[in-house]
C-alpha cells in the first residue's frame, strides 16, 4: 500500500463511525417528522454550493407537486432539524425559502409530505469555508 | 425593547393569484452551543414556531431549529379569493411571543 493510500484510507476508516452515528441520527429526524422513511425523489434545493459564510445561507426548497409539508435536515450540524413546514389550503405553491446556518461542509436533505401520505427526500451538497459559531 | 419585524406582501394582490410573502422577526436565535468571551456557555433561546394564518385558517407554518439563522427569516407563497386579515405570530423559549396583522383587499 502507497503511503498516500493509506492516509486516505485511514482518514477514512478514522471518520467512519461518527458519520454513520450522525447520519443514523439525521435518519431518526426525518422518520419522526415524515411518519416513515422517505423514497429518493425529486425536489428542488436552491443553495450556493460554496459559502463562504455559514452564519446565514439563503437556501429555497420547491416541490414539482402540491405537498402539505416540507422540511430540512443536516447530518453534520449538532442538530438534524433545521426546518419543518406545513403548508395549508392557501398556499399557492410548494415552496419556501429561510436562512440556515451550516457548521461545516455536508449534504442537507430536504424532504416533502404529500397530503395523500407519500413522502421523498433529495440531497444536495454544500461546501463551507467559514463556518457558523455553532460548536463550543 | 419592543421587538421588531419585516413584513413584506402587496397590499392589494388580485384574486386567486398567486403573491410571495416574506417575514422576518428580530431575534439572536442564540443556538446554547456558544460561549461568553468570559467561557460561560449562552444559554439556548430560540424562535421555536412561525405561523400565518389568513382569517384564522392556517397558511403556512414552521418549526425551527438552532440551525435557522439569527433574525429567521421565511417567505412563502399564498393567494386570497377575498380581502381579509393575516395574522403573523413567532414564539419561542423565555416567553417570546411576537404578533402582527396585515390587512389584505383583494382586487
Amino acid at each position: 500500500m502507497k503511503r498516500r493510500e493509506f492516509i486516505v484510507s485511514a482518514a477514512v476508516f478514522a471518520a467512519l463511525p461518527e458519520a454513520q452515528a450522525e447520519e443514523a441520527a439525521m435518519r431518526d429526524a426525518i422518520r419522526t417528522w415524515a411518519g416513515r422513511d422517505p423514497e429518493a425523489g425529486t425536489l428542488k434545493i436552491d443553495i450556493a454550493e460554496l459559502v463562504e459564510n455559514g452564519n446565514a445561507v439563503p437556501v429555497r426548497v420547491t416541490a414539482s407537486e402540491p405537498v402539505v409539508g416540507l422540511a430540512l435536515f443536516t447530518p453534520l450540524n449538532p442538530e438534524p432539524g433545521v426546518i419543518q413546514v406545513s403548508l395549508g389550503a392557501a398556499a399557492a405553491k410548494p415552496e419556501f425559502s429561510t436562512r440556515m446556518r451550516l457548521a461545516r461542509s455536508q449534504r442537507i436533505v430536504a424532504v416533502a409530505r404529500a397530503a395523500d401520505g407519500r413522502c421523498w427526500q433529495t440531497g444536495v451538497d454544500v461546501i463551507v469555508t467559514l463556518a457558523a459559531c455553532v460548536e463550543p | 425593547m419592543a421587538t421588531r419585524a419585516v413584513i413584506s406582501l402587496p397590499a392589494t394582490p388580485k384574486a386567486g393569484e398567486a403573491f410571495e410573502v416574506r417575514a422576518t422577526v428580530a431575534h439572536a436565535m442564540e443556538t446554547g452551543y456558544r460561549s461568553s468571551d468570559e467561557g460561560a456557555r449562552l444559554p439556548r433561546d430560540l424562535v421555536r414556531r412561525f405561523e400565518c394564518r389568513l382569517d384564522g385558517e392556517l397558511v403556512f407554518a414552521a418549526d425551527i431549529f438552532a440551525a435557522i439563522s439569527a433574525n429567521p427569516y421565511v417567505s412563502f407563497w399564498m393567494r386570497a379569493s377575498q380581502s381579509g386579515e393575516l395574522r403573523f405570530s413567532w414564539r419561542g423559549d423565555n416567553g417570546f411571543e411576537h404578533f402582527e396583522t396585515r390587512t389584505i383587499s383583494v382586487t
